[in-house]
């Protein structure tokens, strides 16, 4: 390998987060699903459930790629190259929404919940 | 069996941007790979209430069941996590034992997928049986499909550490594969919340 190369790497494992670390982050991911399936089943959370659930959905999304993935400690480049990616997925969910709705008659019986 | 030695030399040229290119071309892989799964839960969206005469979600759908399998994919992110760390460390042993875990997890997963799916075969849900079941059989099936290809990768790379063609220089190869492996449970985890746990 060259020093180039080898410098570039020792600077990005000198950022990385230890094994014990991983774990942490592990239990963490792991209690959120637990919480996630659990207010799943409570009826009086109906009102709330879609913003909660999505809310811990993007944590535990943004823990995996920020440690998991490195996207935190790594180059800005790859974090605008990745978040390129979701801002084109949304803007095509939006678009299909739009015309899906828009179209003559719309959804048919039972339709977009 | 290989226990550490080193591999040839690979050699790295200065870049315009100062980061590795296939590094780079994996992250713009991926940031595809949004766009790929983000039509397929677009669409999902748009017909899981279009049931025609078949099984709706609320027939069908096993949560605590779904729920083990989402853990056993995140457990996988970190086996792999850590077999990139031993990789790092040079210990070669850990990585091969780490990566085999990664891929064992996956084949718990995909198990379970399969297992899930002719489950729902024989309460009639099939591709053509309504939007819904198109819907969801595709999404989850491509997803199913990449994670297979992950665990293909990981048992290549265990593979090529077996016979000394993975070398302790060669954490690159191990770190872009883990990146690729991160990205599937990061899907999940949007597949599990928006398919499974928002009801209908």
């Amino acid at each position: 390998m060259s020093q180039y190369a080898e410098a570039q790497e020792e600077l990005e494992l000198s950022h990385h987060p230890s094994p014990g670390q991983y774990v942490k982050i592990a239990v963490i991911l792991a209690i959120l699903t637990a919480f996630e399936v659990g207010i799943s089943y409570i009826d009086a959370l109906s009102d709330v459930l879609i913003p909660l659930l999505g809310a811990l959905a993007i944590a535990k999304f943004v823990m995996v790629v920020g440690y998991f993935m490195h996207l935190k400690f790594d180059s800005k480049l790859f974090r605008y190259l990745f978040v390129t990616g979701i801002g084109f997925a949304l803007a095509v969910f939006t678009i299909v929404l739009v015309i899906f709705f828009s179209a003559e008659g719309g959804p048919s019986p039972g339709g977009p919940g | 069996m290989a226990t550490g030695e080193l591999t040839p030399a690979v050699h790295e040229h200065h870049t315009s941007t100062g980061l590795d290119n296939t590094k780079m071309a994996m992250w713009a892989f991926l940031g595809s790979e949004c766009l790929f799964f983000g039509s397929f839960i677009s669409t999902y969206l748009l017909y899981r209430n279009q049931t025609a005469d078949g099984p709706t979600s609320a027939d069908l759908y096993d949560i605590p069941y779904t729920s083990v399998s989402s853990f056993v994919l995140l457990m996988s992110s970190l086996t792999m996590v850590l077999a990139l760390a031993a990789c790092h460390r040079k210990d070669q042993r850990g990585m091969r034992a780490w990566l085999l875990a990664t891929a064992l997890l996956g084949m718990v997963f995909i198990g379970g997928q399969i297992y899930e799916f002719t489950e729902f075969a024989h309460e009639g849900l099939a591709l053509s049986v309504s939007p819904f079941g198109s819907s969801f059989f595709v999404l989850t099936g491509f997803h199913g499909a990449h994670v297979t290809v992950g665990i293909l990768m990981l048992l290549l790379l265990v593979g090529m550490s077996m016979f000394d063609r993975l070398g302790p220089d060669d954490s690159r190869k191990v770190e872009l594969i883990g990146l690729y492996w991160h990205f599937v449970d990061i899907v999940w985890i949007i597949i599990f919340t928006v398919v499974y746990l928002i009801p209908s």
